[in-house]
């Protein structure tokens, strides 16, 4: 009897501390894992910064840029070329893309922005990337605006064109 | 295994717990905070632009002239249901709208490229306590030009900008802004 108690204690002992270690492994870094899957980390090489792509577009073979963000910013200020497909994060934005994305070669240098919102939170550039992947485009960048358009862009003094 | 060596071994599992809670809470915490990067555009006193006499409907109808807030310190947050960390500032608001409403604060929200619905339905669901605008070119060029969201804008009681925000707020640093232009001070 008692060696049945002092198993039953010890077994109950070894489960508890196995689901508290499975609760803390699980629990606490799940935040963290779930940015490690962010397909467009800071610093990837994926990202094309500013200046960068600044300097590209002054070149004779500069990439298309699509504009995949809200109309109304485009309007006030966009990228010297920029074609504005729309939001991408929204089924019209997206369609526009597919659309244009099959008047494309395949391996053209593409560059995509939108810069509407804080880089962690755009819910457009994401989509946009993934669904020029899925098409099989294998040149295709990311302009890394981290807080956004104006910030990033139009303050630091790069061209800008208006009008929709 | 002896009473005691479980009561040791159950008190190590719960200080390797803790820490680890511990750790992911911070490293959480600092992403967030990471994540959550802002800029603030402070203008000198002689660049202060006013806000025109403007004049446009809410969500409900309601005709609203920026006359009518003359003498009051106005915020005037540029958002959008469908952004994020826009969304997140909304009860913040409604609790600075709440606490200095009686003082003289006014917010208004002007709300850019949201689905009508949508953002009718935001505005239920969070039952906000100040006017919500649909906002268009022009009301953002009026403000100098809206490029990002969030973007806040701090009018004083003499209709011209004091501050503006870039990107998710600071709201303890807003606050303050908030606090000395309702009572009187310039910044």
């Amino acid at each position: 009897m008692h060696i049945q108690l002092a198993l039953c204690r010890s077994f109950i002992f070894r489960v508890s501390l196995f689901t508290m270690l499975v609760v803390a492994v699980g629990f606490a870094p799940a935040q963290d894992l779930a940015k490690q899957e962010d397909p467009l980390p800071p610093g990837s090489s994926q990202l094309i910064q500013p200046e960068e792509l600044a300097q590209a577009l002054k070149r004779a073979q500069r990439p298309v840029v699509l504009y995949v963000g809200p109309k109304s910013i485009y309007a006030q200020a966009h990228i010297p070329g920029a074609e504005n497909v729309g939001p991408a994060g929204r089924p019209e934005g997206m369609e526009k893309l597919r659309a244009r994305a099959t008047s494309l070669g395949k391996e053209s240098p593409v560059v995509i922005y939108c810069g509407c919102c804080p880089w962690d939170h755009c819910p457009n550039i994401r989509p946009a990337y993934a669904e020029l992947k899925k098409a099989g485009f294998t040149n295709v960048r990311v302009l890394y605006l981290e807080n956004s358009f104006g910030v990033n862009w139009k303050d630091k003094g790069l061209p800008v064109a208006a009008g929709e | 295994m002896n009473r005691r060596a479980e009561i040791r071994n159950l008190l190590i599992a719960l200080a390797v717990l803790c820490l680890v809670f511990g750790v992911g809470l911070i490293v959480r915490q600092r992403g967030h905070r990471d994540s959550a990067r802002f800029s603030r555009d402070s203008l000198s006193n002689d660049s202060l632009r006013t806000v025109p006499d403007l004049s446009f409907s809410d969500l409900n109808g309601r005709a609203i002239h920026m006359a009518d807030y003359k003498n009051k310190v106005v915020l005037v947050s540029f958002w959008a249901a469908w952004c994020v960390p826009c969304a997140e500032e909304v009860p913040q608001f409604m609790a600075l709208q709440k606490k200095y409403q009686g003082q003289g604060l006014q917010v208004i929200g002007f709300s850019v490229d949201d689905d009508a619905q949508e953002l009718q339905s935001f505005y239920r669901k969070y039952q906000m306590n100040y006017p919500v605008v649909p906002s268009d070119l022009k009301l953002a060029e009026a403000f100098g030009g809206v490029l990002g969201l969030p973007t806040t804008f701090v009018i004083g009681r003499d209709s011209r900008i004091h501050a503006k925000h870039n990107g998710a707020t600071d709201f303890s640093e807003l606050e303050q802004e908030v606090v000395a232009l309702l009572e009187g001070e310039q910044n």
